[in-house]
């Protein structure tokens, strides 16, 4: 089985850098034709999402918008911290057919696999 | 003012999942220690925020990936409720799932606001994943400024 993970039977390595980020509930789901991941961020408009490729690692960076209403908070649970997190990629991923897009705050990345890396069936002569 | 206890969403990581009947254990024994009284009974809870002017109370929920037609906001006396289902796009049977953080199902949460509203004129909406209610304040929750007058 391919490993989204370059360490086998570990999760995607979530790292926190600094207390201005937080990690966001992510899906990942496997197809013949490479994965589909699924990132929870509230609060984060289109065009304030981060996609990056390099070093075999993909970094997905949200960044909320910062309105804060004029308006005496009563009470809170929503966090300021913007969104972050890294996974280290299958190699198998072709890096240039990457895709990703919001709506209503759930990131999704399309990570296709690359022509050579796709289950082929042989033909028994 | 009473508000609910906000119970965050059990651990993302399935794997914990055998450990929340004993989760569950520890918040009960916290909740009858605890001044708030829970609403949230099952499912997922979205992070909820309570603004307040001296015009209206705006109360922010984020619960990403929802249809607008899938939430219910409802007002009783001045119980405001939030409440909604959240479905899986994905279909079954396709591929394998990898890792799922994400909840799916039904939600509800329910605050007292803090002050009495007109009813027929709150508005919500929903943006970037987080349903906003504004709920303009009756005229007898507006501060009112007294002038002092000089005999």
């Amino acid at each position: 089985m391919s490993q989204l993970v370059t360490r086998p039977n570990e999760a995607p390595v979530v790292r926190r850098e600094s207390n201005e980020f937080i990690a966001p509930a992510v899906n990942i789901h496997q197809d013949a034709d490479g994965y589909s991941l699924e990132v929870e961020m509230p609060g984060v408009p289109k065009g304030s999402v981060e996609v990056t490729f390099e070093d075999g690692k993909l970094t997905l960076v949200g960044r909320r918008k910062r309105e804060e209403p004029d308006e005496h908070r009563v009470y809170r649970e929503s966090s300021d911290a913007d969104y972050r997190r890294v996974f280290d990629l299958d190699p198998t991923i072709d890096s240039s057919r990457i895709e990703a897009s919001i709506e209503q705050g759930v990131l999704t990345v399309r990570l296709p696999k690359a022509e050579a890396a796709k289950p082929r069936r042989i033909a028994v002569a | 003012m009473r508000l609910i206890s906000y119970k965050p969403q059990l651990s993302p990581w399935s794997s914990f999942d055998r450990l929340s009947s004993l989760r569950d254990l520890l918040d009960s024994a916290f909740e009858l220690a605890g001044t708030f009284s829970p609403t949230v009974d099952r499912g997922w809870a979205p992070a909820l925020d309570i603004y307040e002017d001296d015009d209206k109370v705006t109360v922010k929920v984020e619960a990403a990936g929802m249809k607008k037609e899938d939430f219910d906001v409802s007002l009783h006396d001045d119980n405001l409720t939030v409440s909604g289902e959240r479905r899986s796009e994905k279909k079954e049977g396709e591929g394998e799932s990898f890792r799922s953080e994400r909840f799916f199902g039904r939600f509800s949460r329910t605050i007292t606001l803090p002050a009495a509203v007109k009813a027929d004129e709150v508005k919500a909406t929903y943006e970037d994943g987080v349903l906003t209610v504004i709920l303009p304040k009756a005229e007898e929750a507006k501060p009112r400024k007294i002038e002092v007058s000089v005999n």
